[in-house]
């Protein structure tokens, strides 16, 4: 390939050759204007819906015959619903992370996939949502967890991980959502500036708000977006950290640990970046649009996966040793039983996919291959999901007293609502693509505006950080 | 179309005052730049730019300095972090104080993950809503969207427009400073 290099021999493109202005707005804005999709856009849309129809179907039964017809018992009360809950919430934290941290750190290459990444967090997100609520086993009386004025004169139990959890994935949602639309609102002027037809007129123009490009707005716009990217930047990382102490606050073996929050913000941005790649790699190949997710792109995501997969990776080592080196003998059985146990396939089976498979990545022409790369991603989005599944079920199936051990299998309608969910969240993706420009044109447009189609043109760095990047 | 070619249009005065503004067109975002310091020079002060992409300094070239955006999100940080605090305290101490193995009331440390996510939800809602509100969005329509050629604002062309609220506004005047001084191209009439 002709890829231009970097001193370091890194991939240096963020925009491909000869693109301006009006051709970025023209390539991502056709998209949704023209309305040309391949015949791959309505096979995948088609099995995602039907899948989607498998999740209202799961529901519908679900919410007929009650959490009896999921695997779940007692001791394994918490089954599918709580490892897809934190899968998919793991899967949304890879989009703010690119949008909003990424941004901070002035790593323009973010450009041309944050607005993808951050539909793919309020999809996830709204799968993850489900799960919970679902789980309640009473689902439609969900707000009980809200503090709301009631007759009973009750208040929620503040000191509780799961009311914290209420109060971190709705946060999470709702400025995740803002971030997202207020990014929007420019490339939704693009689109109503360009459209020809009058529906598009008037639907792009109602959702641009009046955006007319002032220079006085842009100063408010970028000031706000950059604060909301440092208050995304926080939110992220306590999100899953909440999410962790629903475990760690708990007395049960392997859970009762602190390293579990950044142990699992690090698996979060691992399995988020896996699913970022599975998804953007065949949608670049199919929409042609490498120009502006480029090999550098791809390179840098994989270059952040294989750090935070040997952050999870120490993690993993850190519990093996914290449960031997505690001297608990519940602790000990717990790893022994992890690894030996009736569920030791799962906990190979992650070692495979987490630890030893991404190893690929050190190789830069793993980095440099897209199918490779969708390869290795694929097995860290399985790894990251066995990973859940390890601490919920070979946690909770034998705890401190033998009488109380059992066996968890799950049933076709845990399958089926966790399938569902995949439906739902392919289905409002592939909708995303057809009716939302899917990389940000206001963001691509800035990069070919300073230049980024010639050679780098990073923010300057003292020489020290130049020797360390690839910025020569 | 709302554009009248020079040479057509009647110069009386009731035309004069439905006059918006004249926008000048520019290729780039450093050329719009120059051109907006140059007309701050030059004196005028009614004036914005229109850009498919934020330039730095820009709206700063027309005086603007800095914003309140800061500020909004500070206070509505600070608002949040205290509503969270105040709900949880007064609940758990004085509404319905319940106790959970002996622990405090009060057990403020408890009360932060939930402090901190109001806090920024707050914060974010505040910023955004405050963004809009000062930016006058949403608007259902501004003069300047009457202007020949401005649908490229959001595409690829920059452009600045000199509004006839001006005190140094003349209809004349302005379109040669437009052409002559700050060379753009595609001087345009904005009506009202």
């Amino acid at each position: 390939m002709g890829t231009p290099l970097s001193p370091l021999g890194y991939p240096d493109e963020m925009v491909g050759p000869g693109q301006t202005l009006e051709s970025v707005s023209a390539k991502i804005g056709d998209i949704v204007l023209k309305g040309q999709h391949p015949k791959s856009w309505w096979l995948g849309f088609g099995i995602a819906f039907a899948l989607l129809m498998l999740f209202l179907m799961s529901v519908t039964w679900l919410l007929y015959r009650g959490v009896g017809i999921w695997g779940i018992n007692i001791p394994v009360a918490w089954g599918f619903a709580i490892i897809n809950f934190v899968w998919w919430i793991g899967i949304g934290h890879a989009g703010t992370f690119i949008s909003a941290i990424l941004l901070l750190v002035f790593q323009k290459w973010r450009n041309s996939i944050n607005r993808f990444t951050e539909a793919m967090t309020l999809f996830a997100v709204a799968c993850a949502g489900m799960f919970p609520l679902l789980h309640l086993g009473r689902p439609w009386v969900f707000y009980w967890i809200m503090p709301y004025p009631n007759t009973m004169g009750l208040w929620p139990q503040w000191r509780s991980p799961l009311v914290w959890d209420l109060f971190a994935v709705s946060t999470y949602l709702t400025v995740s959502l803002l971030f997202w639309y207020v990014g929007l609102i420019p490339d939704l002027a693009t689109l109503r500036d360009r459209s020809t037809q009058r529906w598009q007129q008037v639907l792009f123009g109602i959702g641009a708000l009046g955006w007319r490009g002032s220079a006085v707005h842009w100063q408010r716009y970028k000031m706000t977006y950059l604060l909301l990217a440092g208050l995304a930047a926080p939110l992220v990382l306590s999100v899953h950290s909440v999410v962790s102490f629903d475990f760690s606050v708990a007395l049960t073996p392997g859970w009762h640990s602190t390293i579990f929050p950044p142990f699992f913000v690090a698996g979060a941005i691992y399995s988020g970046f896996a699913m970022v790649l599975n998804i953007i790699i065949p949608v670049r190949r199919i929409y042609g649009l490498q120009a502006f997710i480029t090999a550098r792109t791809l390179n840098n995501m994989a270059n952040v996966m294989l750090v935070v997969g040997l952050i999870v990776t120490y993690g993993y080592a850190t519990e093996a040793f914290m449960g031997w080196f505690s001297g608990d003998q519940y602790e000990r059985y717990l790893i022994y039983n992890r690894a030996m146990g009736p569920y030791a396939w799962s906990y190979w089976a992650l070692m495979l996919c987490n630890v030893v498979v991404p190893q690929a990545l050190w190789s830069r022409r793993v980095r440099m291959n897209p199918v490779l790369l969708f390869i290795v991603a694929l097995f860290i989005n399985v790894g990251m999901w066995l990973e859940r599944f390890t601490i919920v079920i070979i946690s909770l199936h034998r705890d401190f007293v033998p009488a109380r051990w059992g066996m968890y299998s799950p049933t076709f309608w845990d399958y089926a609502t966790f399938a569902g969910t995949l439906g739902l969240f392919f289905t409002l993706l592939f909708l995303f693509i057809r009716f939302l420009p899917m990389i940000s044109m206001t963001e691509v447009r800035e990069l070919v505006e300073e230049g980024a189609s010639k050679p780098d043109t990073g923010p300057e760095l003292p020489p020290v950080f130049s020797q360390l990047t690839n910025r020569p | 179309m709302s554009v009248l070619p020079v040479n057509e249009a009647p110069a009386h005065a009731a035309q004069e005052m439905s006059l918006y503004g004249l926008t000048g067109m520019f290729a780039s975002g450093d050329a719009l730049l120059e051109a907006t310091q140059k007309a701050y020079e030059a004196g005028y002060r009614q004036m914005d730019a229109y850009s498919p992409v934020p330039v730095d300094g820009l709206a700063e070239a027309m005086g603007r300095r800095g914003t309140p955006m800061p500020l909004i999100v500070l206070c509505g940080g600070v608002t949040g972090g205290f509503t969270g605090w105040f709900m949880q305290w007064f609940s758990a101490t004085y509404d319905y104080p319940f106790n959970i193995g002996g622990r405090p009331f009060n057990s403020w440390p408890m009360f932060i993950p939930i402090i901190f996510e109001l806090t920024v939800l707050f914060a974010a809602v505040s910023g955004v809503l405050g963004m809009l509100f000062l930016n006058g969005l949403p608007r259902y329509h501004h003069p300047i969207f009457a202007a020949q050629g401005i649908e490229r604002a959001t595409v690829d062309r920059f452009f600045l427009c000199i509004e006839s609220a001006d005190p140094r506004w003349g209809r004349e005047e302005t379109r040669r400073f437009l052409e002559h001084e700050l060379h753009a191209t595609d001087v345009v009439e904005v009506r009202r």
